[in-house]
Order: C-alpha cells, then structure tokens, then sequence
C-alpha cells in the first residue's frame, strides 16, 4: 500500500535495525532450514514475505532484495525498475514521471539512506542487472544460502 | 583541428595509448578541446538520404551526432542503422541506447553490431516511459538501467566477454557515455549519482537541457565535492526555444526538463522570440565555456536544427576549429586554390 510505503521510508532507520537482527537469526537457523530442505521451505517462506514486505515495500518479489541499500524504498516500484538511482524525469514535486501521483522511488530511496547509518555509502553501490529467473522466490532464503554455503562454481564461460 | 591520421570515410582512426575507440570525439575531448555535440532526430522513413540530409545542417560545426533511440518513446528509424549510414560516409555519430525497449540480448548484440560498422561512441540511457510516446500500449522492457548497461558495455569492451560470460573474439573498441539531469530532484544527489555512472563505466556525460546557471553551478560544487572533477567529460545540453508558448508547452509537456520563469519572460517580451530563443542559448554556452570542470555543449534542437550551425557560430566555442565533415578537407584545399 503507497501510504505503507512512504511510512517505512520514514521508518527505514528501525526497519533495517529490525531487519539486521532477523537476518542474523534466519542465518543462524541454517542447519535447521538446510535440515527441512530448501526445496520444501521455498513456497511458505516466499508467500510470508510477499505478504510482509508487500505490506510494507508493496514489494514485486524480484527474489533479490536490495532494500537496505535503496533506504527501504523498492526500486521495482520505480515504472522503469531503476535499480541504481533516478532518471532524469523526476518532476519539480519529486513525483514521478510515469505516475505523476507516486512520489519517486528514488527520491524517497536518498530519504530513506539518510537514515540509515552508512546508507548513502551503500546506495553508491553499482546494483547488477536483475536476474530474472529469481522471481517470485524467497530473498530471505537466498540471503541464508548464499551466507552459509560455499558459492558454486561460475556457470560455465 | 586537423588530426594527421583523420579518416578516409569509413575508416577507423589509430588508437591512441589511453584511448577507448578509433573515434574522432574522443580524440577532440583527450585533445583538451571544447567538444560539440548535436542531436539528429531519425527520420519517420526508410530512405537514406532523409538521414543524410539531416546530418548535413551540421556539417562543420559538430563533433559528434547523436542518433536518439526512440526518444520521446516516438517511434522512428533505429539508431542503429542512423549510425550505420552516417559511418558509412565518415560521419562520428553517438549511438544513443535506450533500456525501454530491448533487453540485454539485444543489446548486446547492437553494440558489437553497431561497433562493427564504425560506431565508436555509445550513450547508455534508461530511456522515456512508454507513456510519453505515440504507443503508450507497447510493453515497456526495461530488463537492464543505465548503469548495468554501462557496466555490460564496460565488460564486452574491456573483459571481451558477454554479461553471460562467454567470449568474444573482437571486442568493441567503444567510448561509453551516460546522461544526467543537473536540473531536477533529487538536486542534492545528483553528483552522488554521477560518480555511480563513472564508477559503472561512464566517459562522458551529456545532460538534459540545463537552462538554469545557478543549479549546474551547484551541481558543479557537489561534483567537485565529491571529487569527480575531470574525471569524466562533462557536455552540457542546451537549445534554443522558437517562442515562449514552445517554452511552455516542454515545460509542462518534456519530462525532466526545468525552464526557469525569467526564461519564459525574457522570451515573451521579445519582438522576434526566435531570435531571443537563439540569444538565450548563445549566452548559456559563452557562461557553460567559462565554468569549471565542464568540456563541451550537447545542442538539441529538436525541429530546428538549421540553428544549430548558427549558434555555434555566434558563440564562438569552438574558436576558429572546424569539425571534420564529409568534404571538409577537399573544400578547404578548393578555397587554398581559388
């Protein structure tokens, strides 16, 4: 919902407190998810996180969360899914050129940054380019894969 | 300026050591030279000559052309084959990408493809909405922004490789370059941006419409700031208005573009407005010439490109240089005869 979304950037300094926290402890429950088997945790774990971040971020599940880099706004809200900043139609009011009733995504995204502690630090971070085979997957579970398994080999060059 | 090793049409330049591409723009701008860019609005048609015709009005003036790519999310001849014709007659054009229409398989492919017939200098866009344009039901793609295509660029040029990372056996010799908006929200990050995009691979920039000094000084202050000074050319956009109700109407009409109010006025209270229009950007040009850090001006004028010549003229940037043009150095040698 757009008002829940303009209120978790204003927020975005608790929300990724919160948010540390409970990655620490989804990390910390590897064995236990490894245990149950990913496979099997996939569906339930990707429909509690859409229904929570699509509360709060009204989150597209791209299934590669950048939230804490993008001060709390989701840049798939932008109509462009600009990952790595503005474009250059942002109007006066700091609305959006394809909704001129939205706010800018990435004018609230520097908002947000601002909040967090090192935020404007991360959102420099040059974001790659959507893979979209990861949509509609669990981040929170990619996030815990990619913590505590070794990384697999490149796909083949 | 005359380069010893300037092009027989359709020939690369050497390489420099330091240098990205064979291209003429990169030589004027490593050269220390104020550079000028244009803009050539592709035609609504299959007929060369329509192209050759519009990149004609500039000869002599221009460094580089720009061939936009869907701009406006108008459909229009491709810029990749506006590119194609202007190499084939020496012509140094920008082949200007947009994300919003293709994804990064085609992408890709346009810039091995466009690098192939001579293109030396590609602008990475994110590109209008399609809600702009003439086909507001088109599917907008957006598979990639700006800055992942200029990282992709940077890694088929540098690293030979596709974003999949298979290989290439010729990379393109390519100068990357990126826009940006001094001019709007939000104001005070824009330079933070600006870094992502050198950081991403940008060499030059050319913005959006600038008609309000004190916000490029600022955004100027914030890039030196952040110590991005010359670390990428920086070419302004300017252009003239025709009256202040064409003023008006992009105003409200041009996403991203910022016309101060005195603009409008100084417009309306002119007896011939399109000769206040052309004065306005004159003027723009002499003061942009005198700031720091900033290496050229990007004229668009769009549907009256006939001007450009004449406000480049009246400026007098480029201080008595003349771009390379088909038939440059035969009509000059012709004048030394006669």
């Amino acid at each position: 919902m757009y008002s829940v979304r303009l209120w978790s950037v204003r927020h975005a300094r608790g929300l990724n407190r919160f948010y540390s926290g409970f990655e620490r402890l989804l990390v910390a429950l590897a064995p236990l998810w490894r245990a149950i088997g990913y496979q099997r945790l996939e569906a339930p774990v990707a429909a509690v996180e859409r229904g929570v971040k699509g509360l709060l971020f009204d989150c597209k599940m791209c299934g590669q969360c950048v939230l804490s880099s993008t001060g709390m706004s989701c840049p798939m809200n932008c109509p462009k899914n600009l990952r790595n900043g503005p474009c250059g139609g942002v109007r006066e009011n700091g609305h959006c050129e394809v909704k001129p009733e939205m706010r800018c995504v990435w004018v609230e995204a520097f908002a947000g940054a601002e909040r967090i502690p090192s935020g404007l630090d991360r959102i420099r971070v040059v974001q790659a380019p959507v893979d979209r085979r990861l949509e509609g997957r669990s981040s929170w579970l990619k996030v815990v894969r990619e913590r505590t398994e070794p990384p697999k080999a490149e796909a083949k060059k | 300026m005359i380069f010893e090793d300037e092009p027989v049409p359709g020939y690369p330049l050497p390489i420099l050591p330091g240098h990205s591409s064979p291209g003429r723009f990169e030589r004027v701008l490593r050269a220390g030279a104020f550079a000028v860019t244009t803009e050539l609005a592709p035609p609504d048609s299959a007929d060369p000559e329509d192209v050759y015709k519009r990149a004609r009005v500039f000869d002599g003036y221009v460094d580089a052309i720009n061939a936009t790519d869907g701009s406006g999310a108008n459909c229009h001849m491709s810029s990749l084959a506006v590119c194609a014709l202007l190499t084939r007659v020496g012509y140094a054009p920008v082949m200007q990408i947009s994300c919003r229409d293709k994804n990064r398989i085609a992408i890709q492919g346009d810039i091995l493809g466009g690098a192939a017939m001579g293109v030396s200098n590609v602008l990475c866009l994110s590109g209008d909405g399609v809600q702009a344009g003439d086909h507001p039901q088109a599917k907008p793609v957006f598979d990639l922004d700006s800055l992942s295509l200029l990282e992709i660029g940077r890694t088929l040029r540098d690293e030979r490789r596709f974003q999949s990372g298979r290989k290439l056996t010729f990379a393109p010799r390519v100068f990357f370059g990126a826009a940006e908006n001094p001019s709007v929200p939000p104001l005070e990050h824009r330079a933070l941006r600006l870094g992502k995009k050198i950081a991403a691979g940008a060499q030059f920039i050319q913005t959006q419409y600038c008609y309000d000094l004190g916000r490029l000084r600022d955004f100027m202050r914030a890039v030196e700031d952040q110590g991005l000074l010359d670390k990428v050319f920086l070419l302004i956009g300017v252009g003239p208005f025709k009256t202040a109700k064409g003023a008006e109407f992009m105003r409200k009409n041009v996403p991203g573009l910022y016309i101060p109010d005195a603009i409008v006025k100084r417009l309306a209270g002119a007896q011939d407005q399109a000769r206040e229009g052309r004065n306005i950007c004159i003027e723009l040009i002499q003061e942009i010439r005198t700031l720091k850090g900033l290496h050229g001006v990007h004229v668009m004028a769009y549907r009256q490109e006939e001007t450009v010549a004449e406000i480049i003229r009246e400026s007098g940037v480029l201080e008595g240089r003349v771009p390379w043009y088909p038939g440059r150095d035969q009509n000059s040698a012709d004048r030394k005869a006669s």
